[in-house]
């Protein structure tokens, strides 16, 4: 950890964005996590994301739970609304948030012990759901405030930092995410910010459960040797699947591309999904193929990176309970009680 | 790129702006550190190591540093470093026993001074402690030059002149003061092993305009009359005083005239007002004591009555610039303007005058009356003979002419032990790493936001009433170590090992300055262009790595580094450390020496 906090001086050009920020506005408290750690290049990432796309600091919530990942809110967007809950817990509280104020942005952002263990139930819970959310795994595959033992995600077969070799079958939480009816789905790596961000601006934009899979090597415990969870391992295996670029609504494309290569997904709100393939076999709009697809390279041992999946027609809680545009934190006395003569004729429809 | 050799002793020295810009390559961030940590005694002799007067160049030094600052390109306003340099000079301890140490024994070589101004005083001060008989000439009757004789007392108390030129006097110069030195030829016939000549740019520019001999009694010569009023021969001037000039002479005239009973003092100039030779500092502190700096104004006329100077008639004109950016000054045709005045002080340049030197003796001179003088050895056409400060290459500042002496003292001493002068080892660079623990570092890494504090002045009304009472009081104890916290202590330096580097992009993610890319590699021109932020300061370097593994380069552009550690402190392996990089500058001596 850092005891200083990060000087407030900062690049004499630094962009401004629409509304009047640096990036370094979005910015939180300095990182009291491993110098090195991945997590810290995904807040950076997150930080960029939102900065890119002018979102209002204010508007915006983000929830976690319990662990190393679960610290990071604290590191970037210092302006937010920001909740750690209990251990596993975050999808439950995001949710309620979520039903109370529809109109705030969230991002819940979780490890794969908050997610993958303790808090497995309540991941599904949320994605079958679809709640409209960005939720952030950051993957290390180990238990790093614990002192290095292998998470639920931590390969069959890899090893840990003393040599002791994981039996146990990983839980694929992309896999699962697609297979529960999570919207959008994908794969990033901290160490590829060019993917990443484009990832997390599509994901905040995307009108429904967003989940990303966010492979975040942890520097302490999960570097070495062994390690499928590591920067040489990931590097070496990564099969990026897609290029995103996430074109918001009015906004010029510029991008060029092969043509046959490209194909674009409009959104509800107007902005384009705009993905270059890198690889003709999959499709991310098609939920079965997506899931074969990702089998048959995750079996090879290739590590699957990119959108993977992306409902383009996309749903979400609120759609499913029927409830008004209005947030319900603030519909007042006269909506929520309609009066003893309403009252009287709904008692009578049940007679 | 090919990756950067920071072995290279002038990669990180170049890094350390203001030691990089400073003629006498003072360690800036070195002294300013001990000044915070309230070592002034050991920050004095930093100072006076590479400069020999840090209490006189604390108040009167040209600051070729302050511009060159890193801190005026991440913020707005460089370090006051003059002014700390004063700090270290105005609360140190008598360091006297700190000085070195002449040998009882000497070496036997003598070698003359002409002239004890401050490049001659160097020279002395390096000489002298290798056990040289050095005897200094000069036509005043005390050691200082244009230290003395140029910059009034209200900027520069005598009392500083006399500590400071004292340390050099203490060391056994043997000072022939009060006898001008008439005939070089004489000089040399008393057999020196090396003669040097720091006789400065003495005499003052005139202008032979209409009037100016009907009028002459009341139009003096600014670097003679300074003098005249340092000595105590004139202690009045009229009541309205025309300035002519741009220059830091003229600054100090018009202040002077301000205090000898000059209430209506106007300084004139030619030029535009931004571009005036003063320093901007000098030009601010004229205009904040009421004194206006009127521009495009070439001096016409001096009119006068009867021999009595009654003012002075001025052409209007306006600066033209032609294609190839020449600038040349044009009459707008508007009416001339007169302004009357008692007196005018002209300060219009200074020349140097070698009238003592014969043509015949072998010591070349180059059409504009200027010795023939090698620009790294300062030796003359002759052998043994070296010139430095003004006399060598025409009017610049103290700074310039204690970086002359210097050198000029190491060309001496490898003369005078039959080496080749043009031989200089390279200077070293020793990097050392201020690692103390995880996040301890053995500097303030913390940086501050204050703005620079501007230094305490005495109050208009008492300073303008004696020509002796100093106007700037100095920053306080307090203020010096508010002011120290704003260096950024550039020569702590960022060094990069690649083979520790593990891609993990902490440093980039941390680095508030965005100054750290890791990407594909490329031209110069072109990777500047597409790192995280432009790197569109030329004259910075860029700091590029061995290809990683990943194929890609690690590029840092030096420009605006803060020196903060933090890409040190996230990075996981150690590949990023914060070393201070300590120059060893050249000094006469056994290490310049081939035996």
């Amino acid at each position: 950890m850092t005891y200083l906090a990060k000087p407030k001086l900062h690049h004499p050009k630094l962009p401004v964005n629409r509304l009047g920020y640096t990036r370094r506005d979005y910015e939180g408290a300095v990182s009291t996590l491993c110098a090195g750690c991945g997590h810290d290049s995904i807040s950076a990432a997150i930080v960029q994301a939102c900065f890119e796309l002018d979102l209002p600091p204010h508007r915006i919530a983000k929830l976690s739970g319990i662990g190393c990942s679960s610290k990071t809110p604290t590191y970037f967007l210092g302006n937010s609304h920001g909740f750690n809950s209990v251990h596993g817990r975050m999808p439950s509280v995001l949710t309620g948030a979520n039903l109370a104020n529809r109109e705030l942005i969230y991002l819940g952002v979780s490890g794969d012990g908050d997610s993958a263990s303790i808090g497995l139930g309540q991941f599904a819970h949320s994605m079958r759901r679809g709640v409209n959310m960005t939720y952030i795994v950051e993957n290390n595959g180990v238990y790093g405030l614990t002192k290095g033992q292998f998470s639920a995600t931590a390969d069959k077969g890899s090893k840990s930092k003393r040599g002791a070799v994981n039996n146990d079958s990983a839980i694929d939480l992309v896999t699962l995410a697609i297979q529960l009816g999570a919207g959008f789905v994908g794969r990033g790596f901290s160490g590829d910010k060019a993917q990443l961000v484009p990832l997390i601006k599509a994901a905040i934009e995307y009108p429904g459960a967003a989940f990303i899979d966010c492979i975040s090597p942890c520097i302490a415990f999960n570097n070495h040797a062994g390690s499928t969870k590591s920067f040489d391992y990931v590097r070496a295996h990564n099969e990026a699947v897609n290029r995103l670029d996430f074109i918001p609504a009015g906004g010029e494309i510029t991008m060029q591309a092969a043509p046959g290569s490209l194909s674009e997904v409009p959104m509800p709100d107007g902005s384009v999904l705009r993905l270059r393939r890198l690889s003709e076999d999959h499709d991310p709009t098609d939920r079965t193929a997506a899931l074969n697809y990702l089998r048959q390279r995750e079996a090879q041992g290739e590590i699957v990176t990119g959108l993977l999946y992306l409902d383009p027609e996309p749903d979400d809680l609120h759609a499913h309970l029927h409830t008004v545009p209005a947030p319900l934190n603030r519909l007042g006395d006269a909506e929520l009680c309609p009066g003893s003569a309403a009252l009287e004729r709904i008692n009578a429809a049940l007679r | 790129m090919r990756p950067t050799d920071i072995r290279v002793p002038d990669y990180f020295h170049k890094v350390v702006d203001c030691q990089w810009a400073c003629p006498a390559h003072t360690p800036v961030p070195e002294y300013i550190r001990l000044i915070a940590a309230g070592r002034y005694s050991d920050a004095y002799m930093v100072n006076w190591e590479s400069n020999v007067f840090p209490g006189i160049l604390g108040r009167t030094c040209d600051r070729p540093c302050e511009p060159a600052c890193r801190r005026g390109r991440v913020e707005q306003e460089p370090v006051a470093i003059c002014r700390l340099k004063r700090v270290a000079a105005d609360y140190k301890d008598d360091i006297r026993g700190r000085l070195p140490k002449v040998p009882a024994a000497k070496n036997g070589k003598r070698v003359a001074l002409v002239g004890a101004g401050p490049a001659a005083l160097t020279v002395a001060r390096d000489l002298l402690p290798l056990g040289y008989g050095v005897v200094a000439y000069d036509q005043e009757s005390r050691a200082g030059g244009m230290i003395r004789t140029q910059i009034p007392a209200f900027r520069l108390p005598e009392a500083v002149i006399d500590e400071e030129t004292g340390y050099v006097l203490g060391m056994g110069l043997e000072a022939r003061f009060g006898q001008r030195v008439e005939s070089m030829k004489a000089l040399l016939a008393e057999g020196y092993d090396a003669v040097f000549v720091g006789t400065g740019a003495p005499r003052g520019r005139d202008l032979e305009i209409p009037g100016r001999r009907e009028a002459a009694a009341h139009i003096h010569i600014g670097i003679d009359w300074l003098a005249s009023v340092s000595f105590g021969h004139i202690d009045k001037i009229g009541k309205r005083v025309v300035v002519l000039g741009g220059g830091n002479t003229a600054m100090d005239c018009c202040r002077t005239a301000r205090r000898l009973g000059g209430e209506d003092v106007k300084v004139t100039v030619r030029s535009g007002f931004e571009e005036m030779k003063a320093s901007p500092w000098e030009k601010e502190d004229a205009m904040h004591e009421g004194i206006p700096i009127l521009n495009y104004l070439v001096p016409k006329v001096f009119t006068h009555d009867n021999g009595k100077l009654t003012g002075v008639t001025f052409e209007k004109v306006a600066a033209r610039y032609d294609d190839q950016g020449r600038r040349s000054l044009l009459p707008t045709g508007e009416p001339d303007v007169h302004l009357p005045c008692d007196d005018v002080l002209v300060a219009v340049g200074q020349e140097n005058s070698f009238p003592w030197i014969e043509r015949d003796i072998g010591i070349d001179f180059d059409r504009h009356g200027m010795p023939v003088v090698d620009a790294a050895t300062f030796q003359a056409t002759l052998p043994g003979v070296f010139f430095g400060g003004d006399a060598a290459f025409g009017p610049k500042n103290i700074i310039w002419a204690v970086a002359h002496g210097h050198q000029a003292a190491i060309s001496i001493d490898q003369f005078c032990h039959g080496d080749d002068i043009r031989r200089r080892p390279p200077a070293a660079v020793r990097l050392t790493s201020q690692k103390m623990g995880i996040h301890q570092w053995s500097y303030d890494n913390d940086i501050i936001l204050d703005r620079r504090y501007p230094v305490p002045l005495r109050d208009k009304i008492i300073a303008l009433k004696s020509i002796k009472v100093e106007v700037e009081l100095g920053f306080d104890r307090k203020l010096g170590y508010a002011e120290a916290e704003r260096c950024l202590n550039c020569d702590v330096q960022t060094v990069f090992t690649d083979k520790q580097c593990i891609e993990c992009d902490a440093c980039v993610d941390i680095c508030p300055m965005d100054c750290i890319t890791f990407t594909e590699n490329g031209e110069e021109q072109e990777l500047r262009s597409r790192l995280k932020a432009p790197a569109e300061n030329g004259s910075q370097d860029l700091y590029v790595s061995d290809a990683l593994k990943t194929g890609r380069v690690m590029v840092k552009d030096e420009d605006l580094c803060l020196h903060c550690g933090l890409c040190a402190e996230r990075c996981p392996t150690g590949a990023w450390d914060m070393q201070k990089s300590i120059i060893q500058l050249l000094r006469a001596g056994p290490s310049c020496r081939s035996s």
